[in-house]
């Protein structure tokens, strides 16, 4: 008897949960008068644990938003589960946001490999997949995923605009390439050497790839200056960037050096580096950096240092990831705006497929987001700049890199 | 003691299931779990079949393990390597050779006995920790070697391989969608390798690998081939692990090197500890540990944030947790959960479950 009357328990328990879930109304999933329930996965564990504080960031923004009456009087209602960055748990925590919490997109997914999991489910069950958090270039292929769309600059497009300059500037350039061996490393590689076209076999003299648990790159910069290249392309991670730049002084070379924006940031790699050593380095950008001095007064970084002393003061003011959070949280919120009242799943796809020239507070000026429904690249612009006493100096006009996705 | 069992969902079906098997009720326990599973997938949410189904793998894994350290006393912390090694199999040769997903199974199985029993050859040296070094070493390796650029053509490198256009419906025009039909799949697959699983432990050999653990020197003298059979072991063990692996690349419908880091190996690692070392059925409850608990830490610590913002209200001097840095407590969360669970019941669910049929019996008199 026992058996049999707690035998039951777990059986009423599923059923009650099959009537609820049963019960969801026919009207858009995840809106109702007074909310919008908006899902994201994010690695708050794991390797990549370090990319956490993007998903706090945008929680921390839609706070703001609900703080200030929501979007069109509806509370944003945002839901962010950890993924640890593996690809099955990305596909469970989704599910759960589309089946269990009837949200109405999937927002900033993290992660190449989690996102290539989701893309089948989301674009069968058509949920959107809105800029995804990865600069791998698959993201903006609307005939075969219509549900799916990127957000940044890719690192392949970066890798043109690169290649453009040099063949402008430095025609008989003998160039050679650091790079990370894995899909983000060879994404600027491939980027860079499409630029170049026919001439990238004769300018290219060396190409010295490293391993993410290497512990220096020492010896692919002293086989990089003994190839007696004199433009360095450096695709590398923050670590191996402010490295690189060390030894290259040490070494006492001293080609033209373009730094990927990766590993651009003024606090994390160029001061650790010493700034007398990064002096004169290239590199692009597309958001304004907050440990820069020139933009101390600019509008859209005070909006940002308020917003991080309110909603998230535990947050670090000095993380550049802060400042992707709060700025692709502000696209999305536009695109809510523009779908207007009577929010669909399709409508959000065609607010996000319709951006012109959409300004952020923390894009360069002169940036803007601009999607139409056959281009699913919203940012693909980006500037380039140079290193000159502690800090960038951004020259030239803002170049386009487009790159449509394989 | 003629009670019918109770017609519930697999979840019941599991605890009735351990309770049934203690006292020996084999056929009646077995009755119940094929109706339970026939039943589940009809009346439950799609992503709960999925879960579920996630379940079943885990279980399968965590058998294979506890196969070789359960039962055979040799350790490892490496078996994410066999689950990634079967799962590439199977979409290998889904993608390059257009091979449909069930033939698949048998060579990811084969192929995996394969490794594993060459793994199990230098293994045969290593006693205790240094093996599970040697192995936890090979769970690191082998998502860089699945990147290695002379075999990316087949493995997709970093990128993976994407198989969500080739799941399989359901066939004969069977009125099921992929959720429930792979649910089907893993779960036939399931019965078969835990009726080996069974067979096996209750076998001549399984006695042998049983005296291996217990007294290798006892065991050598009663004429066990000691090399050959914890050798063998290493590739069973291997073998159910694969066959995991293989089903996880069906469920997931990709497969990629990310998907099999260390933390897998842990989870499995995990899973057998708290399920119980050397009890095939404690499979399913260390699978439904991994699968759940992490879920459950994850609300755990968000109430835990809202909490200590709550008391704030009141006593001005509490420590606040802060709503955002909630995200970073879920594995601390965990942790204690899996301290706990380990202090209350250092034999695993398997020991409380043990412990609760006994006092029942005894309580009945």
């Amino acid at each position: 008897m026992t058996i049999k009357k707690y035998g039951m328990v777990p059986a009423l328990a599923l059923g009650f949960a099959v009537a609820m879930a049963g019960s969801a109304s026919a009207q858009t999933p995840g809106v109702t008068d007074k909310e919008i329930k908006i899902g994201n996965i994010n690695p708050y564990s794991g390797p990549a644990s370090a990319y956490g504080t993007i998903g706090k960031s945008i929680a921390a923004y839609f706070k703001m938003v609900n703080a200030e009456g929501g979007i069109h009087g509806r509370m944003v209602n945002f839901i962010s589960y950890d993924d640890s960055y593996s690809p099955p748990k990305a596909l469970e925590q989704t599910r759960k946001l589309v089946e269990q919490d009837n949200v109405l997109l999937v927002f900033q997914p993290l992660g190449t490999p989690g996102n290539t999991a989701i893309q089948g489910y989301l674009n069968g069950k058509k949920v959107p997949q809105l800029f995804v958090a990865t600069g791998a270039t698959k993201w903006g292929d609307p005939k075969k995923f219509p549900w799916t769309m990127g957000w940044q600059p890719n690192y392949q497009s970066e890798g043109r605009i690169y290649a453009d300059y040099i063949l402008k500037n430095y025609p008989n350039a003998k160039i050679g390439i650091l790079y990370q061996n894995d899909d983000y490393g060879k994404d600027y590689v491939k980027g860079l050497k499409d630029g170049l076209g026919a001439k990238a076999k004769t300018m290219i003299v060396s190409e010295q790839p490293y391993e993410v648990a290497d512990p220096t790159v020492d010896s692919q910069i002293i086989a990089l200056k003994a190839s007696g290249a004199d433009v360095f392309f450096n695709a590398s991670t923050p670590k191996f960037a402010a490295q690189s730049i060390k030894k290259m002084a040490e070494i006492g070379w001293k080609p033209a050096h373009f730094l990927n924006q990766v590993s651009n940031s003024v606090g994390g790699v160029l001061k650790p580096a010493g700034f007398e050593n990064a002096e004169g380095i290239f590199s692009t950008g597309y958001l304004k950096d907050q440990n820069d001095p020139q933009w101390k007064d600019d509008p859209g970084m005070k909006k940002w240092f308020a917003f991080m002393d309110k909603y998230y003061p535990e947050g670090d003011k000095t993380s550049s990831f802060n400042v992707y959070g709060y700025t692709v949280a502000q696209n999305l919120h536009k695109v809510l705006l523009a779908a207007g009242k009577n929010l669909t799943r399709e409508g959000v796809m065609k607010a996000a497929a319709n951006m012109k020239d959409l300004e952020l507070d923390l894009l360069l000026p002169g940036i803007k987001v601009n999607t139409s429904p056959t281009d699913f690249y919203p940012i693909e612009q980006n500037q380039m700049m140079r290193f000159k006493g502690g800090k960038w100096e951004f020259f030239g006009p803002i170049i386009s890199g487009e790159v449509r996705g394989s | 003691m003629k009670t019918t069992s109770p017609v519930t969902i697999l979840i019941a079906g599991i605890g009735a299931t351990v309770i049934t098997l203690a006292q020996n009720w084999k056929l009646s326990g077995f009755i119940f779990i094929l109706i339970a599973g026939i039943l589940f997938p009809l009346t439950a949410s799609g992503v709960f079949t999925f879960q579920i189904t996630q379940l079943l793998i885990y279980a399968i894994a965590i058998a294979g393990l506890n196969l070789l350290t359960g039962f055979n006393g040799q350790f490892s912390l490496g078996h994410s390597a066999f689950y990634a090694i079967g799962a590439y199999v199977s979409a290998i040769l889904m993608t390059q050779f257009d091979m449909p997903f069930y033939l698949t199974i048998p060579f990811a199985a084969a192929v995996c006995f394969v490794f594993g029993f060459l793994f199990g050859l230098p293994a045969l040296r290593l006693e205790g920790i240094y093996l599970a070094l040697a192995t936890f070493a090979l769970a690191i390796a082998t998502p860089q070697i699945l990147k290695f650029k002379p075999i990316e053509h087949l493995t997709g490198g970093v990128q993976g391989l994407a198989l969500f256009h080739m799941k399989p419906e359901a066939p004969f025009g069977l009125p099921l969608d992929q959720d429930q039909w792979t649910f089907y799949v893993t779960f036939a697959v399931t019965i078969l390798m835990f009726f080996l699983a069974f067979s096996l432990v209750n076998s001549r050999s399984g006695r042998a690998m049983k005296a291996i653990r217990d007294n290798q020197i006892a065991a050598k003298v009663t004429g066990i081939n000691l090399s050959l059979f914890k050798t063998l072991t290493f590739g069973v063990s291997a073998l159910f692990t694969g066959v995991a692996g293989s089903l996880s690349a069906l469920l997931i419908a990709f497969v990629a090197p990310d998907s099999f880091q260390i933390t897998l190996a842990v989870a499995i690692f995990v899973g057998m500890v708290v399920g119980g070392v050397g009890w095939i059925p404690g499979a399913f409850l260390g699978a439904l540990f991994i699968l759940f608990v992490p879920n459950i830490a994850e609300h755990i610590a968000f109430g835990l944030a809202a909490f200590s913002d709550f008391v704030r209200g009141f006593i001005p001097f509490f420590p606040t947790i802060g709503e955002q840095s909630s995200k970073g407590l879920t594995g601390t969360v965990y942790g204690v959960f899996l301290i706990l669970l380990i202090y209350v019941m250092p034999s695993g669910l398997a020991g409380l479950l043990r412990l609760a049929v006994q006092r029942l019996a005894q309580a009945r008199g």
